[in-house]
């Protein structure tokens, strides 16, 4: 179950603001609902919202989602901390989610995260002090046949060894996006 | 016995775009149905063919269809559960991400058949780049007028939309997935009533699985009676099976429903046996919410007759002796395998994954989770095992969905079949610590 809350001291300094462009990817998916059903489209925005704003959902964020579908704060709360994939506060530049469930365990997912705690100096639940990687862990993640694998963002990483982890690494830091 | 139904074309290099797609057969359905049949033909072909829930519970999809409420002057709505989320399954992201027209070509004659003017895809939200690629082939289909109004002149409207979900595998239960769908937390309803006749909005709902909904179109290009006769008995048809774990060749498989499970395994067609050359440990062959089976009883059943793919003999020998098809999800341990951590790991994903909604699942999936830890990491005493037990059935039947029992049920199994093993953990605390059980038990 997820047991997060909304942390009152994580905000963003300045009013969250949707970019013109934005604002009509946004308006269109709300259109796909029929009149007065709008509040489907919560979840999907609350991604877009995510990637928009600095990876998470601050306060202010889900205040602003609130308002534009035209819901009380709390609808979009309780949304927020219900559904694992929000990050509730500030992460890295990249969070790496490795999944850990049985089929990936089987193919040495434990030994991947150990590996990514070793060569990034940190354990699962940080931030490298640089601000680029947090390594998270994952509960399956429908990639069973091709783990151990990692995801990163929308993209999936998959078939990993420690040596594809190194590469990856250094990819991500370089800017150099992995295909 | 190989033989592909659905992803007949999954290599035809382009299948994902339309073009391709028509060029080989695609949409043909939806022209026989829409212009040749009347909705009702379409469902009796349906229950013809014998299909059953390809997401895991294996009820009659016909059937399903047959209970849908048709009030006057209330819309109603098909939803795809494409909320693919119990651990070891991963074929509905292989049917989507190479053939998404499929799909969709599924939900336009299955939506036809309900008589349903909006229907939803509802994917996992960590599948964005497949909702991505399920958006650009709905484009398609629409600039091709598959979609949208008055299709292929017949008169009949369809939207069709693409919801994504945020990373909680409960949605993939019924309910959940339309309170999802409706914006909300992925809280279970109590039933009845049932979406059949409450869903979505409140108006009459079908929920079916990706794979159920894409084997419509050869039902509809082929006949009912034509599919029922791939497959053996009551389990008709073909299936997709994810296979995973210690395997050679791991991935997405489709089988015809009937095929040994010993062809499976170490078929050169499939997956060419157990990887590194070692041996078969156990199987849990239909996602991990299924019985565990040791290997003597994966093969075999306990009476000696060879298992088969299918609904029918995996359950040979109930809960005892048995498993389940379940979802497909066919997740194999080579003699390595340590099955206290893997049963430890499933108990983490269940309490990590509960609603919370029901206290018994709330609080016994977090109490499995820590007694499970406790054994594994060397803590745990003999009663603990006891305990799991005790845990398991104030869980089971408890609760308002399923999830609870897909909880207690594997543990059940890991310790009706691997008792020994579980000991093991308590008798030799500190090797537990240090050492894997499977690694030490085969160097020996």
């Amino acid at each position: 179950m997820s047991n997060t809350h909304v942390d009152l001291s994580k905000r963003h300094s300045e009013k969250p603001v949707f970019s013109s462009e934005k604002m009509a990817e946004v308006q269109g998916i709300i259109s796909q609902y029929p009149e007065g059903k709008h509040k489907s489209a919560l979840i999907r925005i609350l991604h877009i919202a995510e990637e928009t704003f600095g990876g998470w959902l601050s306060i202010e964020t889900m205040d602003y989602v609130a308002e534009l579908l035209k819901i009380e704060p709390i609808e979009v709360y309780e949304v927020a901390t219900f559904y694992t994939m929000f990050n509730l506060e500030p992460t890295g530049k990249f969070v790496f989610e490795v999944c850990r469930t049985g089929p990936c365990m089987l193919v040495g997912s434990d030994q991947i995260i150990e590996h990514i705690e070793t060569t990034l100096d940190i354990k699962v639940g940080e931030t490298t002090k640089d601000g680029m990687f947090t390594l998270k862990t994952a509960e399956c993640l429908g990639a069973c046949g091709y783990g151990p694998m990692l995801q990163c963002g929308k993209k999936y990483h998959e078939h990993l060894t420690k040596e594809k982890v190194n590469e990856l690494i250094a990819a991500y830091r370089s800017g150099e996006l992995p295909k | 016995m190989a033989r592909r139904i659905l992803l007949e074309h999954d290599n035809v290099p382009g299948i994902e775009t339309y073009d391709v797609y028509r060029k080989n057969g695609g949409y043909r359905s939806v022209e026989k149905a829409l212009k040749k049949m009347t909705p009702q033909e379409v469902v009796d072909e349906v229950q013809k063919s014998g299909l059953r829930g390809r997401g895991g519970a294996g009820f009659p999809t016909g059937m399903k269809w047959s209970f849908l409420a048709k009030p006057d002057g209330v819309p109603r709505y098909l939803l795809c559960n494409a909320d693919e989320s119990e651990p070891g399954t991963f074929k509905d992201r292989y049917l989507m991400e190479k053939i998404p027209h499929l799909l969709i070509e599924g939900m336009i004659v299955s939506s036809f058949a309900l008589g349903a003017n909006l229907s939803f895809i509802y994917i996992r939200g960590e599948y964005m780049w497949v909702l991505e690629i399920l958006e650009k082939a709905i484009a398609e289909a629409y600039a091709n007028g598959f979609l949208g109004k008055n299709i292929l002149g017949s008169g009949y409207d369809l939207d069709l939309r693409v919801a994504p979900g945020g990373g909680a595998y409960i949605c993939g239960e019924e309910t959940a997935l339309i309170e999802s769908l409706e914006g909300k937390r992925g809280n279970p309803r109590m039933k009845p009533p049932f979406p059949a006749v409450k869903g979505l909005w409140g108006c009459p709902t079908v929920v079916n699985n990706v794979e159920s909904i894409a084997a419509v179109v050869p039902i509809i290009n082929d006949g009912g009676d034509e599919y029922a006769k791939i497959g053996i008995g009551k389990s008709t048809g073909t299936k997709l099976i994810s296979a995973s774990g210690n395997l050679a060749r791991p991935g997405v498989y489709e089988i015809e429903l009937g095929l040994s499970v010993e062809e499976f395994i170490y078929g050169d067609d499939y997956c060419r046996g157990i990887a590194n050359g070692k041996k078969l440990k156990a199987c849990i062959p239909g996602g991990s919410s299924v019985p565990i089976l040791p290997a003597h009883l994966v093969t075999k059943t306990a009476e000696g007759l060879d298992r088969l793919m299918s609904y029918e003999s995996l359950a040979e020998g109930g809960f005892a002796t048995g498993s389940m098809l379940g979802s497909g999800g066919f997740i194999v341990f080579d003699e390595d395998q340590c099955i206290v951590r893997n049963t430890w790991t499933f108990a983490r994903f269940y309490a990590h994954e509960s609603c919370g909604q029901c206290s018994p699942c709330r609080e016994g999936t977090g109490w499995m989770e820590k007694v499970l830890n406790r054994l594994e990491h060397g803590q745990g005493n003999m009663r603990d095992i006891d305990l799991l037990a005790e845990i398991n059935k104030k869980i089971e039947g408890n609760t308002i969905c399923p999830l609870g029992d897909a909880a207690a049920w594997p543990v059940a199994a890991a310790i009706r079949h691997f008792r020994e093993e579980f000991e093991w953990h308590v008798t030799n605390k500190e090797e537990a610590q240090t050492r894997n059980y499977g690694l030490l038990k085969a160097s020996m």
